[in-house]
């Protein structure tokens, strides 16, 4: 693709979500803001899409944070090696962690992959003292029955990790399925409501878990 | 708030404006008199302000604690014809005005019409200055290059120090015979001049003295008629608070707060002053006695919160005075920009935040009145809890209190000269502007149009809407071969304007001067009564004039478009873009698209256009910094707009930036209205690079959607970006939280609301970039919110 369509949009009707970048361009932009993380006490969070893809980039992105005392935090679906996690571990500030369901077939189904290895690698990250948070999408019908809830909150607890987010599913999304012309399968899907992630909340903390509402 | 606060405030929120002639009849009466004639200005217009208050209606209405009206009751205006004396046809625009009307009964509109308009036509101060004024200036006047602000309205723009709390009119009357005799009639060639202005402050002394005793002799008169024995008791501590103060220092929390609302009505009863004028500290103040009493156990903290909002209320009783002519359909406040002050740092520079600034933000919070406006002073040493507790209040959308930078105050007041006490002691008054409280007579001249002066320079200093003559010459602009000649001539038709009204503004200082003197408001500014000088002639200890510069973020855009698309892309000619612009973009719409899409913008930290930002700010600084003014003061600039920026855009044509004809201009320092795409963060590096310091007061808007501030860590995150735009030297920010109306309108008109931020869930978005599926929802949550 060229773009030249987009560079000549008047409008900017026509837009190429994402671009190449260098790394320094990266870290540019990342210290524009950094007078706001010593106020803060916040950081750079590397997401995605799933930043392990771009492992080598990723990596020397951290490093140059570290060297800068700049927070970071990685946002990953934790479906990657061991080695590709190990390679950034030492460098993370904050690992922002999902489990979307413990039931194996329920996420081979939705994601087309086993959980196993996303489950082993938290453990591993979880025994080498990374800083983790859990992240735990509440997608009402598929992983918010009390059998899930209350092994998420097992496994969590087992690997002493403290603190987890509920994401209530929300219909944000739509519109990036609309542009990209792809349909959007669940449509029927309600976002979550007060009462029902208020009730979530109360099952994990009763495992010691420190539960927040919202990715923030 | 308890029942007697409640009914008040209702009487006061329900109560229309409405004008009395009551003012403008005994102003008339004294001057069509014999002594008016035979006395010198300063003694006739101390003699105007005694005939006033010895014959005006005094009222004390039921359940009041604090008393004092400006007019016969509350919400009474009244006119200052001397000053500008209104038209039947202003009276009949300012009655039958949709919005913010004023009534005006058929009696008033007789009186006007037999006895003020007869008598003050051809010598109102409007009128002098108008016929004084060159036809250059008149021509840029009415191009709408700037505005005047003492054309209408007296100069006065200052909020108080604390003498007042420990003096008494007897004890001021004491600082003027002592200035009396020090007067050295054999060396001083000015010394009579000098008499006869502290003989008018000694008559103005003693005529608010008297007018106090006229509210103890009411409040003594209704006790006799009182059977409620709890009423008649109110009324004997009425009547004693009002025989102990102004004449005398106040003794406590009561008095003080009585004291200052009888001065208040001083200030704005003598004239209609621009604007603003205020206690200022409030809580630094009213601390002494507030801690003395509750130690002494004559206080509660209930009785100091009712007696603070029974003081709001007399704010909100007095709306401001109508104006005459076009502004008479175009200003609809009737806000007269009262800023109470809290927080900020004490005279030796700890921090100042104490019991009573949280009370007054509980006030606030539960008074919801326009007036008084309010806003924290945030310093660094000022505890997050304060700052929180005024978030906490913002985010409910009342649009108060707004947020300012003590340590830049600070640093602006000592750039300008003055004493790091009266630095510390001062603060921001009217809308942002600094001032050192008590010590200082700062005045806004006007508003200053950049976007206007641009179009003059683009088209050869002719104004395109009307096809006059009204700038320089400064060259055909599609021969300019680079951006430095576009801007080159912008900088000399700024330099011609900013002479051609600081030249106007000479004459009009010198008008007042002479011809109105201020002798109450001159009591209470350090250091007109050692100096034996007024007010409006320099008597003050510091004396600064403000231009106030407006469209900094449209004109900014449009120079970067310039720069950008014509000399460094060369994607567009300058004839093209001339033409486009002439021709306000119709037929023209891919090329406006492109100015609006493809082209840099303030606002977005992004260095391209930040810079010529930067190079804006500094041709203005240049045209005005440091210039003398009649006071023997200075010049200097600050940027804010009130809601002149709506005015400037119905008069200037089509922008550069892609902005129609007649579209309101940017406002404050804030970028173009949805130009601003990179988020909170970005606008706030842009916005630091003007460097605050060397202004007089800075104005940011911020927008933002109730949900993202409905919780504890969206409040944090608040703070945060507060705490860095001052860490970065911002002077002043404030926050628009929309309610669901506003969000409905972004829903039909996106390209005015592209900065507008909203919760989506668990994280925020622009709301023009939803789909209307997401944004009806936010706008069904936004409206179940109870604000």
């Amino acid at each position: 693709m060229c773009g030249k369509c987009c560079q000549v949009c008047p409008t900017g009707a026509l837009a190429i979500t994402g671009k190449q970048v260098t790394l320094k361009e990266v870290l540019r932009e990342i210290d524009k803001d950094s007078i706001f993380y010593d106020e803060s006490e916040g950081g750079v969070t590397f997401s995605g899409g799933e930043p392990l893809l771009q492992l080598d980039f990723l990596s020397a992105l951290l490093k140059e944070c570290k060297d800068w005392n700049i927070r970071t935090a990685v946002n990953t679906c934790g479906y990657a090696s061991h080695d590709a996690i190990a390679k950034i571990s030492d460098k993370v500030d904050l690992f922002l962690y999902d489990i979307k369901t413990m039931d194996e077939k329920k996420h081979i189904k939705y994601t087309g992959v086993s959980n196993k290895p996303i489950l082993e690698n938290l453990k591993r990250l979880a025994e080498n003292g990374s800083n983790i948070q859990v992240r735990f999408p509440i997608i009402p019908g598929i992983n918010d029955d009390k059998d899930n809830v209350t092994e998420t909150a097992e496994f969590v607890a087992s690997c002493r990790i403290k603190n987890i987010s509920l994401l209530p599913y929300h219909r944000a999304g739509i519109e990036k399925y609309k542009g990209l012309s792809r349909v959007y399968k669940v449509k029927k899907i309600k976002t979550p409501s007060d009462q029902d992630l208020n009730l979530i909340e109360e099952e994990l903390e009763a495992f010691g878990l420190k539960v927040r509402i919202g990715g923030g | 708030m308890n029942e007697r606060v409640r009914k008040l405030r209702e009487q006061s929120i329900k109560t229309k404006p409405y004008i009395t002639a009551e003012r403008a009849v005994l102003i008339t009466r004294f001057y069509e008199g014999d002594v008016a004639s035979h006395v010198s200005e300063p003694v006739r217009r101390a003699l105007a302000f005694k005939h006033v208050l010895e014959n005006k209606k005094i009222y004390v209405g039921e359940r009041e604690l604090i008393v004092g009206e400006r007019g016969p009751a509350p919400k009474a205006v009244p006119t200052y014809p001397e000053i500008c004396c209104h038209s039947l046809e202003d009276l009949e625009i300012l009655s039958t005005r949709k919005k913010m009307s004023y009534a005006v009964n058929g009696e008033t509109k007789r009186t006007y019409k037999e006895k003020i308009i007869p008598f003050w036509k051809g010598r109102s101060i409007r009128e002098k200055i108008f016929s004084e004024m060159s036809q250059e200036w008149k021509t840029a006047y009415q191009a709408g290059v700037f505005t005047e602000f003492l054309e209408q309205r007296a100069p006065g723009h200052t909020a108080l120090d604390n003498k007042i709390y420990g003096k008494g009119l007897v004890d001021f009357k004491k600082d003027i015979a002592r200035s009396m005799q020090s007067l050295d009639f054999l060396n001083d060639p000015r010394a009579h001049e000098k008499m006869e202005e502290l003989r008018a402050m000694d008559i103005v002394a003693d005529a608010l003295i008297c007018y106090g005793a006229r509210y103890a002799e009411k409040a003594r008169e209704l006790r006799k008629k009182e059977k409620n024995h709890v009423r008649r008791k109110e009324l004997k501590k009425i009547a004693d608070v009002c025989t102990r103060v102004p004449a005398h220092a106040p003794r406590d929390f009561w008095e003080a707060l009585q004291h200052y609302w009888f001065i208040h009505l001083g200030v704005i009863t003598e004239v209609n002053p621009w604007d603003a004028f205020n206690p200022g500290r409030l809580d630094q103040h009213l601390y002494s006695f507030y801690k003395k009493d509750l130690d002494d156990r004559t206080l509660t903290k209930e009785n100091a919160k009712e007696l603070l909002q029974l003081l709001w209320i007399k704010f909100n009783n007095q709306p401001a005075p109508p104006k005459v002519g076009v502004t008479a359909e175009e200003s609809n406040t009737y806000n007269d920009f009262a800023l109470i002050n809290t927080g900020g740092v004490k005279a030796d520079g700890s921090d100042g935040v104490n019991e009573l600034s949280y009370m007054i933000l509980d006030v606030i919070d539960e008074m919801r009145i326009p007036q008084p406006s309010s806003m924290v002073q945030i310093s660094k040493k000022t505890p997050d809890s304060f700052l929180k507790r005024a978030l906490r209040i913002i985010r409910t959308g009342f649009g108060q209190p707004s947020v300012f930078n003590t340590d830049v105050i600070i640093q602006e007041l000592l750039r300008q000269g003055k004493r790091i006490e009266d630095a510390r002691n001062g603060g921001a008054s009217g809308c942002v502007e600094t001032g050192a409280f008590g010590k200082e007579c700062y005045i806004l001249t006007g508003y200053f149009n950049l976007v206007k002066v641009l179009e003059t320079a683009l088209n050869n200093g002719l104004d395109p809407r009307t096809g006059l003559k009204i700038g320089l010459e400064t060259g055909d602009p599609t021969k300019f071969g680079s951006f430095e000649e576009v801007f080159d001539a912008f900088k000399r038709q700024l330099n011609y304007f900013v002479n051609l009204k600081i030249k106007g503004n000479n004459i009009i200082e010198r008008l007042y001067a002479e011809r109105l003197p201020v002798p109450f408001l001159s009591l209470l500014i350090d250091d007109c009564i050692a100096k034996g000088k007024d007010y409006n002639d320099g008597g003050a200890r510091y004396n600064t004039n403000y231009i106030q510069g407006v469209g900094l973020g449209t004109i900014t855009d449009s120079l970067t478009a310039i720069s950008y698309q014509v000399f460094d892309k060369k994607q567009i000619t300058m004839r093209e873009l001339l033409k486009a612009l002439k021709a306000d973009f119709n037929g023209y719409e891919t090329l406006r698209q492109i100015l609006l899409n493809k082209t840099p913008k303030y606002g977005n930290d992004d260095d391209y256009a930040d810079n010529v930002m930067k190079a804006v700010f500094e041709a203005y600084y240049e045209a005005i910094e440091g210039r003398p003014s009649t006071k023997g003061g200075n010049y200097r600039i600050n940027l804010l707009p009130t809601t002149v920026h709506v005015y400037f855009g119905r008069v200037t044509g089509a922008t550069a930036d892609g902005r129609k004809a007649l579209e309101p201009l940017s406002e404050g320092v804030s970028p173009v209205q949805g130009a601003d795409k990179k988020g909170p963060t970005a606008v706030i590096k842009s916005v630091s690079k003007i460097d605050h310091a060397r202004t007089g007061g800075t104005l940011l808007n911020q927008k933002f959607a109730p949900e993202l501030l409905a919780d504890e860590e969206g409040l944090d995150k608040l703070a945060h970006l507060i705490r860095t735009y001052f860490k970065l030297d911002g002077h002043h920010i404030q926050f628009n939280v929309v309610d669901a109306e506003t969000l409905r309108d972004a829903q039909k008109n996106p390209e005015k609301y592209g900065d507008l931020l909203v919760r989506v869930a668990g994280y925020s978005d622009y709301f023009v970039n939803l789909s209307v599926e997401l944004q009806n929802e936010i706008i069904k949550r936004t409206e179940h919110k109870s604000f």
